[in-house]
């Protein structure tokens, strides 16, 4: 028993940063985050002996993401609202039209760290999660799909608007600031 | 296709924030881990002083309905199985069904530690089409019980649970007010159903309960 914990800690603990990074992105919530974090290390170690040789840190995302989703249902049901399909619909509309196909360069080394935290806490979480997994965590379309249980062409579109809500939300701030500056 | 999309990179890795897990959580994981202790840790925040009054009162309720439940005589069965289906009804009613909300009975059973002095058997592998819809404290038989929710096909079962003086009692069914009602007691827990499932189907999930919480599952 002793043994089995250790084995879980070693193959488990490495990804503890980014366990708690999807965490606390879904729960905006430094403390949620920390008890959503336990529960979910909790459960990995139930399942632990179904995770056959691989990358353990997608097997452990997918848990971490399972209780932030139960957390959000509990605690803020108002953001899980089931209207992803109307969501999906409009986010095609979005990209196909005004952005996506932007040449300049897309990094955002530059803008305002601030203003780009509160723009990703805006979005909607299942927005806000693919543009984690991607951005931060860099897993793969393949793997981010499975982690959230969608489709790959899910992913994909929403990652796609979830990052033209980023850059429009950067460029409207730098446009007001500018404004200011030049009245 | 991964790589096409780099080109689309926001680099939030550097323009946003990573939040790096704090020490103290992987040493509380290392101690859960052991100890399987319940998620949900204490805030170390202080309980705001206005709520001390309200915490100390129930606290003397508590203590209060303890006491009194020493002196008087466990109910009768006839007056327990009024309360069941007053306590369903009204669950039904008031549309307070469930306090926690989940199908997974490692969120519902650590949810009750520290809300009830006895922790109750939370089993999902009952009987097939019975799912686990949560569960709320109730007050059944001059003590807090925990309510378990379960449903069938739009049909909503409420078990409670509490301590028994006994280690089994075999399994009854009662009729009351139109409800179904079965009873018994496995490893020293009383077990309460009521329904408005038809009697047959109640009595074979209430084996299969019975049977689960006897294996300890």
């Amino acid at each position: 028993m002793a043994d089995r914990i250790k084995r879980f800690e070693t193959v488990a603990l490495p990804h503890l940063d980014a366990a708690y990074n999807l965490a606390r992105w879904l729960t905006r919530d430094p403390h949620d985050a920390e008890d959503v974090v336990q529960e979910a290390y909790l459960r990995a170690l139930r399942f632990f002996d179904g995770l056959r040789e691989g990358d353990a840190r997608p097997w452990l995302l997918t848990i971490v993401r399972h209780v932030c989703y139960d957390w959000i249902r509990k605690n803020r049901p108002q953001e899980v609202v089931g209207d992803i399909e109307e969501e999906e619909l409009r986010e095609r509309a979005d990209t196909e039209s005004s952005y996506g196909q932007n040449p300049e360069t897309q990094l955002l080394r530059a803008a305002d760290r601030a203003m780009v935290n509160r723009a990703i806490e805006a979005l909607p979480v299942a927005f806000r999660e693919v543009l984690i997994l991607r951005e931060m965590e860099e897993l793969s379309y393949d793997q981010i799909a499975a982690v959230a249980g969608v489709p790959i062409g899910t992913v994909m579109s929403r990652l796609s608007r979830a990052r033209a809500m980023i850059r429009k939300a950067v460029e409207g701030h730098e446009k007001r600031a500018q404004e200011r500056t030049q009245p | 296709m991964n790589e096409a999309d780099d080109l689309q990179r926001l680099g939030l890795k550097d323009a946003a924030n990573y939040y790096r897990a704090p020490p103290a959580l992987a040493r509380r994981l290392h101690r859960s881990l052991r100890t399987g202790a319940a998620a949900v840790e204490p805030r170390r925040t202080l309980i705001a002083p206005r709520w001390w009054g309200f915490a100390l009162s129930f606290a003397c309720g508590v203590l209060l309905t303890w006491g009194v439940s020493f002196t008087q005589r466990p109910a009768g069965e006839p007056q327990i199985a009024r309360e069941v289906v007053a306590s369903h009804v009204r669950a039904l009613m008031e549309a307070h069904l469930t306090d926690v909300a989940s199908t997974d009975q490692h969120t519902v059973k650590p949810w009750f530690a520290g809300k009830l002095d006895f922790s109750p058997p939370v089993v999902t592998n009952t009987a097939a089409g019975f799912t686990l819809v949560g569960g709320r404290l109730d007050y059944v038989a001059q003590r807090p019980v925990a309510a378990l929710v379960y449903r069938v096909r739009g049909h909503l079962i409420n078990v409670f649970v509490w301590p028994a003086a006994t280690e089994q009692e075999p399994m009854q069914s009662v009729t009351q007010q139109g409800y179904e009602l079965v009873h018994f007691a496995r490893v020293h827990m009383n077990y309460w159903l009521v329904s408005d499932l038809n009697r047959s189907e109640l009595s074979g999930f209430a084996e299969a309960l019975a049977n689960a919480v006897a294996q300890g599952s």
